[in-house]
């Protein structure tokens, strides 16, 4: 009890060093900011304020958003989903910087990459095929390669020195990076290989494989029907031209990415889950020698009235109550009903920042070099640019 | 009150808003506790002689973090006891299933072909990667196929009373779950013809039936209710309310600590600081640097936060749907979190 509580800075058992914002959107080598972390952590509006600060502090910078709540999104112009940069407006521009943002279309940017790839008859057997239509439109991996893709182009076309991207809302942020690998080694994959070799090399081929071959082919025949594996052994042998390309672009993306110019940066909430997948992505990142420039802990829970304890202001607000009902039966108007509710609220308030607290140690502990900045939690959602301003100014203003 | 005769027959209870319901899929976009919500409905809905199946299907073994118990295989295992009637005995039985596509897949291959040993040369060829990558649809119908095949197992071909009185799927997130249900259509799409359309239409007509319902877990903030709003409207577009809406489950509401008279005062900034700061004296506490001025500040932040939890609550309620509310638990969900959260559910009527 007597035990100072968390109220602010200096008390923590393990303290962080702190993320400076304006010091990797100032560094004129910073090219590329990636936002990741598990859904419902704030990626979105923490790229959008990013990108926004980085335009005001003269930037040309470029937002590439995948899902944004719709008022923040007509905020920021993207009323219409054409998979190209838009000009934000309304973003100060005295420093000489700008500001685009564009929503990834998913299929869209599938379809952009069979049509450059692909001469038009090939192209069109693609875009035609059952299992294009299906891959291309449906969420689970495509929606990461085609943020990369996207982010390529991006980088490719130098109209920008600086974009940086939201990730898409995967299962777990790590399918952020698996996803192009995972084309990538389906595509090589001995499925394929064996699903392309009768078209490749002619029927006497097959002889000479095993009976392997005979059952396995037997084996999805029975899973799938027969329609359905010529349908793939088709779309398959369409794309094989393309493999080449598929599979380049995604590993020179993959390079960009752990290159000095790009820094990644790890969104996360003080929730359990949040921080357990945050962990897990600064292991991986660590792994994959991708440049990890730090955590942003967002909707962090602080006080203004740090200085008096969740148990004192319990007690307090009890006192106050014995003395408004001094016996029961007696019915009188309470005197303290705005202190009691202010003092349980703020208790309640101080035992929540205190339990987030921990979480954030917790992982300071596990990652003591990782640079982390806390946003506090705003009351109203953010949906424009001054919303947006103040997530920036609060990312760069971390106590010193 | 409860019943206590297994099966589906004789059963004496009390009403709630989902009898009949055999398979509850919940969903919710990331961050609104859809987990949490699952564990506790499948709680509130194992009254005694029931038993119920948890199922979740994305791997991130957030069911067994919950009930503090080891990674969760791909087999059936009791996890809990259910929320026991009014302070009086224990509850039925929870079981809990992590389903993933791969031991999904040599589950159907020997449920319907006896064939595991080739399912696992399949495995290993990658056909699972390949079904997951190229046709996420076809990993769909395998997960989704599980669950159905849950909710409607028998006790035996003698006894046809339901093994499972209700199963409770910790589905995909809002984004995606029209999709993910909608399996004949994503597969119909890639097979016109043969036993994974079969199964498809199987698994399609439980879904579409109204022993299944799909609730929705939001908090009250903008961009959880909007999902909420889009995706009823994406199932009522894509199926034809085929596939049913269920409850609208409210997670995370911090309740008002003041009448609205009150409230709106904090948020203009009207309210006496100078009653406070008599009351923290009368309290013992000294306002000492402004004390006052800084409690007076997060309640006008809680006057902010109570109204747009009101704009936010109203913008649901135009679905029509019912709606639970789920209190904020500021310690963290701990076990004893979810009976509380279970039994605020059985109150409204939720199971």
């Amino acid at each position: 009890m007597s035990a100072p509580e968390a109220s602010g800075r200096g008390d923590r058992a393990v303290a962080p060093v702190k993320l400076g914002m304006d010091r990797i959107i100032d560094d004129r080598r910073t090219r590329i900011i990636v936002c990741c972390g598990s859904g419902g952590v704030g990626k979105t509006t923490a790229a959008a304020a990013i990108g926004l600060r980085a335009a005001e502090r003269g930037r040309q910078a470029c937002v590439l958003t995948v899902d944004p709540a719709r008022r923040l999104a007509q905020s920021m112009g993207l009323t219409s989903l054409d998979n190209t940069p838009r000009q934000v407006d309304g973003v100060e521009t005295a420093n000489g910087g700008s500001l685009h943002a564009m929503m990834l279309d998913m299929k869209r940017t599938f379809d952009e990459i069979v049509e450059a790839h692909a001469d038009p008859d090939r192209a069109a057997q693609i875009l035609a095929n059952p299992f294009y239509q299906s891959l291309s439109s449906s969420f689970a991996g495509t929606q990461e390669y085609m943020a990369m893709e996207k982010l390529g182009q991006l980088r490719h076309a130098d109209e920008w020195d600086l974009i940086v991207v939201d990730t898409p809302p995967s299962r777990s942020a790590l399918d952020f990076l698996d996803a192009p690998q995972r084309l990538g080694r389906f595509l090589d994959g001995r499925l394929i290989r064996l699903l392309t070799l009768p078209a490749k090399a002619g029927m006497s081929y097959m002889k000479v494989l095993n009976a392997g071959f005979a059952m396995m082919t037997g084996a999805l025949t029975k899973i799938l029907g027969t329609q359905v594996l010529k349908d793939a052994q088709t779309f398959v042998t369409a794309l094989d031209t393309m493999f080449g390309g598929f599979r380049e672009r995604a590993e020179a993306t993959y390079r960009l990415l752990q290159t000095p110019g790009t820094a990644f940066l790890v969104i996360a909430a003080p929730e359990p889950d949040a921080l357990r997948e945050a962990s897990y992505f600064v292991e991986r990142l660590d792994a994959e020698r991708m440049p990890l420039a730090g955590l942003i802990l967002n909707r962090v829970h602080t006080s203004p009235a740090g200085r008096l304890s969740a148990a004192r202001s319990l007690a307090a607000a009890e006192t106050l109550e014995m003395q408004d009902r001094p016996n029961e039966s007696e019915v009188s108007a309470p005197r303290y009903t705005i202190a009691v509710a202010a003092l349980r609220m703020h208790a309640e308030r101080m035992q929540l920042g205190k339990r987030e607290r921990r979480l954030a140690e917790h992982f300071t502990a596990a990652h003591p070099a990782i640079p982390v900045a806390e946003v506090v939690a705003q009351p109203e959602d953010v949906h424009d640019l001054a919303g947006l301003r103040v997530i920036g100014t609060i990312l760069s203003q971390q106590g010193s | 009150m409860g019943g206590t005769t297994g099966g589906s027959k004789g059963m004496t209870t009390r009403d709630t808003d989902w009898d009949g319901v055999r398979l509850h899929v919940v969903t919710g976009k990331g961050g609104t506790g859809k987990t949490t919500v699952a564990a506790a409905m499948a709680l509130a809905l194992a009254s005694a002689g029931r038993r119920v199946l948890l199922i979740e299907v994305e791997g991130r073994q957030g069911i067994a973090r919950l009930f503090d118990c080891p990674p969760l295989p791909y087999e059936e295992r009791k996890v809990a006891i259910g929320l026991g009637a009014h302070g009086a005995g224990q509850g039925g039985d929870v079981y809990a299933l992590t389903v993933d596509p791969e031991g999904a897949l040599l589950d159907y291959l020997e449920m319907f072909y006896n064939m595991r040993r080739t399912a696992k040369a399949l495995t290993r060829l990658g056909v699972v990667d390949f079904a997951t990558t190229i046709a996420p649809g076809l990993s769909d119908v395998l997960v989704t196929g599980k669950a159905t095949e849950a909710a409607r197992r028998r006790v035996s071909r003698r006894d046809d009373s339901h093994v499972y009185h209700a199963v409770v799927m910790d589905a995909p997130p809002t984004g995606r779950i029209s999709r993910f249900l909608d399996v004949s259509t994503e597969v119909s799409g890639l097979a016109k013809v043969g036993p994974i359309r079969t199964h498809a239409d199987t698994v399609a007509r439980v879904i579409r039936s109204p022993q299944t319902v799909v609730h929705f877990v939001t908090t009250l903030e903008e961009m959880p209710v909007q999902e909420t709003l889009d995706g009823i409207a994406e199932l009522h577009e894509l199926t034809g309310d085929a596939i049913r809406p269920g409850g609208i489950f409210i997670n995370m509401a911090r309740p008002a600590i003041l009448n609205r008279a009150d409230l709106a005062a904090a948020a203009s900034g009207s309210l006496d600081v100078a009653e406070l700061s008599v009351g923290l004296k009368a309290a013992g506490i000294s306002d000492n640097h402004g004390l006052a001025a800084d409690l007076m500040t997060e309640l006008k932040e809680h006057a902010q936060q109570v109204a747009m939890q009101d704009r936010e609550r109203e913008e649901l309620l135009t679905s029509g749907r019912p709606h639970y509310e789920l209190p904020m638990i500021p310690e963290g969900i701990d076990l004893a979190s979810l009976y509380q959260l279970a039994a605020a559910l059985r109150e409204q009527g939720a199971a």
